[in-house]
Parts: structure tokens; sequence; C-alpha cells
């Protein structure tokens, strides 16, 4: 009996080492980001100051807002990334509903298209896409150098509308199995009472899927935030908090700073940008936590 | 006259589903078939940019040649890339499991516990990854040499004990890459955390009656019934691995593009890269899905 509790009680202790240990590991970038954010540059050579700045300051902060013109670079990678998701989430929707509802001759081969669609890096199609957006001409439709998208947020928003969008496999996925699982006697219902497909669609099946529409809309508006890859590549010249981030290092001329202050101030302005970066997707996840934890199992993937 | 007009039953539903899914088939083949295909031109040629576009000269294998013969990096961090990818695999399999079912016992903090772990799935190791090069102080006093954990001592006094080399090197860079594989394990942590919520209770109940122990209801009960999971986990990390931000591989693809050899030789490395990619999920594929128990 004795033992019994002693071995209990033992486990607990490992259990709790082992989840603040990994939790400190999963945490450790972002407290460190976050201790360099509000240090004062004089503490950088301060030896005996590691995690807890001797001088707390918000210069970095104001520094890195001026830099990142962050109020409007804000408001753009919002309106971008709001716009980005809403068109994945309705054309991974519309398509997922299609595969879970009807067949036809190869709709089976398509699907596996899909598949593969999510297994390809992007690396492998950058530079003919890239190329393909600079002189796009809607495949000979358009005169001979055709017209230039890249710089203009059409790419990004015909690859969002059409489901090939950044990891819209995996979403189409998700939405077709949510789909399928759902009982087909409310739309049968609702064709007795003289609705049409598109009808049916719109009125009842999208209410009912809620749930995952949350979470397409969720995760898709997370992972395009957190997009560095094409952003950089359709997106150069705008006024972005990502683009603004990758560039912060390369220009680095504020007039505050010709002082006596050396480059690795640069790092302190750095990570406050950083912050201010992935601020507005931190306070999404710790509003709506419960969302992405739940997700998997709404998303009818597990039995 | 009648009759053409009205399409039958199953007509209708193939048209139906044609129209619904179209937007995906035209995307796929502008967005990813036709530039996968240009991607193969490419790779046998050389492409010039001018004024009114790009023009590609044919050059046959030459590319893949450069690639592999007068690159001077390809051929080693494509080894590096894929041994390092390969063995992180299994790794985040077994972490996530593990990880999944230490979230799924009751104590308190739980929910707190969960919110962490999944940060990186919000986060994005993109993100992470730029935060950690954007800081050379940061790499610096990186985890291992922040005084926390005195590695290089330890590692001294084990070379110094006479272990061999190569196993003490295994070992710690099996250890540098512990971050990594935590970071990269949020989506097969909550798919495996959602299949040991599905096992009914009364399993267990009815093994423990039976006088199993938990160590048999593991592997009879738990392990067969999160086996479907498993495959889809293995491809998922596989997937992910070959595409992590942090693959040296894919920085030099794109380094080669842009400032490099050019498209045409950029293009022949992510052929290699692909084909490999391919194998490897083929040969998983394969004995992964001979262990998997479907229920019927």
């Amino acid at each position: 009996m004795r033992l019994d509790r002693l071995q209990n009680g033992l486990w607990h202790l490992i259990r709790y080492g082992l989840i603040v240990g990994i939790g400190f590991i999963i945490l450790y970038p972002l407290l460190r980001q976050i201790s360099f954010a509000v240090m004062h540059p004089d503490d950088l050579f301060d030896l005996t100051v590691n995690w807890i700045p001797r001088n707390i300051t918000k210069i970095n902060f104001q520094v890195a807002w001026e830099m990142l013109d962050y109020s409007k670079a804000l408001i753009n990678t919002l309106g971008v990334t709001l716009l980005l998701g809403t068109l994945e989430l309705a054309s991974t929707m519309i398509i997922g509903y299609g595969f879970a509802r009807w067949r036809y001759p190869g709709s089976n081969l398509v699907f596996g298209l899909v598949i593969l669609s999510i297994i390809i890096p992007p690396q492998m199609v950058m530079v003919p896409l890239f190329l393909n957006f600079r002189y796009f001409d809607l495949f000979g439709l358009l005169p001979e150098p055709g017209v230039n998208l890249i710089g203009s947020f059409w790419p990004m928003v015909l690859m969002a509308l059409t489901g090939t969008a950044k990891r819209s496999g995996l979403f189409i996925f998700i939405t077709r199995n949510f789909f399928r699982g759902m009982s087909t006697s409310l739309e049968e219902a609702a064709y007795v009472d003289g609705a049409g497909h598109l009808k049916t669609f719109l009125r009842i099946m999208l209410p009912n899927a809620t749930p995952i529409a949350v979470i397409v809309f969720l995760f898709s508006f997370v992972w395009h935030w957190n997009d560095l890859f094409y952003t950089d590549l359709f997106l150069q010249g705008r006024n972005l908090l990502q683009i603004a981030l990758l560039r912060i290092n390369s220009q680095f001329n504020y007039p505050w700073a010709n002082k006596a202050v050396e480059g690795t101030y640069i790092q302190l302005v750095n990570n406050a940008g950083m912050l201010l970066y992935i601020l507005p997707v931190l306070f999404l996840y710790a509003f709506l936590q419960r969302y992405f934890i739940e997700s998997i199992e709404k998303t009818g993937l597990v039995g | 006259m009648r009759r053409s007009r009205r399409l039958s039953l199953k007509t209708q539903k193939s048209l139906l589903g044609l129209l619904f899914t179209l937007p995906f088939i035209l995307g796929f083949g502008a967005f990813l078939a036709w530039p996968f295909i240009q991607s193969i031109i490419f790779s046998v040629s050389k492409l010039t940019i001018v004024p009114t576009g790009y023009v590609l000269d044919f050059v046959g294998l030459q590319n893949y040649r450069h690639a592999l013969l007068v690159d001077a990096k390809f051929r080693q961090v494509f080894m590096e890339t894929v041994v390092t990818m390969a063995a992180r695999i299994p790794v985040i399999l077994v972490f996530s499991f593990f990880a999944a079912n230490l979230l799924n016992q009751r104590f308190p903090g739980r929910t707190l516990a969960r919110v962490i772990f999944f940060l990186p799935v919000v986060m994005g190791a993109e993100i992470t990854l730029k935060m950690q090069q954007a800081d050379y102080m940061q790499q610096a006093m990186s985890l291992s040499e922040s005084g926390l954990i005195p590695l290089r001592v330890i590692r001294e006094s084990l070379v110094s004990l006479k272990l061999p080399l190569a196993f003490v090197n295994f070992i710690f860079e099996a250890i540098n890459q512990v971050p990594v594989i935590i970071r990269s394990s949020g989506i097969q942590i909550l798919i495996f955390l959602a299949a040991l919520q599905s096992i009914p209770r009364s399993l267990y109940e009815a093994a423990d009656m039976e006088g199993a122990t938990a160590w048999e209801s593991f592997w009879k009960i738990t392990f067969p019934l999160i086996s479907p999971l498993m495959l889809v986990n293995v491809v998922y990390t596989i997937v992910d691995s070959f595409t992590a931000p942090d693959n040296r591989l894919l920085e030099l693809i794109q380094e080669t593009a842009w400032a490099g050899a050019g498209f045409g030789v950029s293009t022949a490395m992510s052929w290699f890269y692909f084909s490999i990619i391919v194998v490897i999920l083929a040969i998983t594929g394969f004995f992964a899905g001979r262990g998997v128990h479907y229920e019927t």
C-alpha cells in the first residue's frame, strides 16, 4: 500500500518534470525574444545580464514600430490574411463538398491529385510559378510579354480561389471527410421541399458545417499570417509585416542610431519587431486555443 | 427532344461533382501540374531572361551533371539533409506518441500544458527559425550553451573516457535535435491525442476485469486502435520534415535559383530531391500500411 503511494507520487513528480522541461524548450525562443525585446542596449555588454535585463525599456519597440511602419503594415497584413483565409475557406468547402457528395468518372483520380498537392514541396514549382506570374498571359490569351502579376495580390488570390494555396490540399481532405460523415437525410429533405443543389449547399449544409469552417478558417489565417515563402516570392515591395521584417536587417539607417550604438543594437530591434509580428497570432491563440486543440477531433479524421 | 434535355440522374450527379470540384481541377492544372511539367523542361534547358520574357535552349542533362559534379555544396548538403530528415521521422513519431499519452492523463494544469505543447502549430516553425537565425546573440547563447546544461563539459569528459567518438557525436547530434523535434511534433500530438480519446473506456475496463496488466492492454488495445492514424502521422511527418523551413537543401535550391548557377540547375536539384521523397514515402507507406489494423 505504502509502496503503491510512493510509486504514484514518484510518477507524478517525473511527469511534471517532463512536462515542464518540454514546455520550457517550446517556450524558450519566445522567452528569449521577450527578454531581448525589453533589454536596454547597455545591458547587451553587461556580462551579469543573461535573462532579466537590468534596465527595462520600450525603446526597442518604438524603433521597431517605426521601422516596420507598424500600424499601416499591420492593417495591410491583416487585410491580406483575412482575404486569403476567406477565399481559401470558401474554395475548400465547395471542393470538399463536391468530393464528398458526388462521384464522376475519374473523381477518385482527382482526389488523388489533392493528396499529391499536399506532398509536392512548393520549392519544386517555385521557379516556373514565379515566371508564369511574371509573364502572365492567361495561357496564351493575352499578347506576347504578358502581364506582370508579381507584386500584386493576384497570384495568391488565384491560388486561394482554386484550392492550391498553402496547405489547401489538407483543408480539402478535412472538409471532404467532414461532409462525408454528415447524413444525407438533411439534403434529401431539402430536395423534397424543392430546394436546388446550390441553395441546399448554402442554406442547409454550410450552417451545419460551422465547426469545421471555423477550424479551416483559423488554421488558414494563422498559416497565411506566418507564411514567408509565398509572400516573399510574390509580394516583394509591398508594405507587409513579413516583408518589412525581412528587410529590417539590411536597411538599418535609423537616425537615432548613428551615435555610438553598434550593429548589435539591430538585434534588439529585430526581436521587438518579431514580437510585434507574432503578437496578433498569439492573442488569437490565447482566446481561441480551444478551437485549435479540439480541431482534430472535429475533423472526422479520427473514428 | 424532351429526353435529351433532361439528363439522367447519374449524369446530373456527375456534372454536379465536376462543377463543385472544377476550381481545384483548374488550379491544379495551372498552378501545380503545368509548373511541374515546366520544371522538367527547365531542368534540361538553359534559361535566359529577355525583354519579352524568357527563352529556353535545350542542353540535355547538363544541369543534372552540374548539380552533381560541379556544384561544390550540393552532394554534401543533399546527403546530410536526407539523412537528418530520415532520422528525424521515427523520433518525431515516438515522441509525439509519448507526449500524447502524457497529455491524455488527468493532472492539474493539463489545459495549460496542452496550450503550450500546441503553440508551435500556431507560431510556425518558419517564424521560430527566423527568430533564431536573425539573432547571432541568441545562437551564441542557444540552449546547449546557456549554462543550464554544460554540454561541452559533458562531451569532453565522455571523449576522455575513451568512448568511441562516433558514438559520442551521435548522442550529441541527437541532443541538438531535441528542440527541433519537440517543436515539429505539434500536429502529430494533436492527431494521436484525438485518437487516444476516441478509444472507448469500456475496452480497458473489460481488459482489467480479465486480469490484463497496463502493459498488455497498451499493446493489445491502444496500439492496434491507433495504428490507422500512425500511417496518417507517418505520411504527415515525412512531408512536413521534407518541406521544413530549416531544411538546408531547400535553402540551397532557392539560393541557386536566384543567386547561383541559375534556374536550370536549381530545378535539376529539386528533381533529385523530389525523387528521394517519393522513394521514402513509397517505402514507409508500404511497411506502415502492412502494420495497420483496420476495424471492420
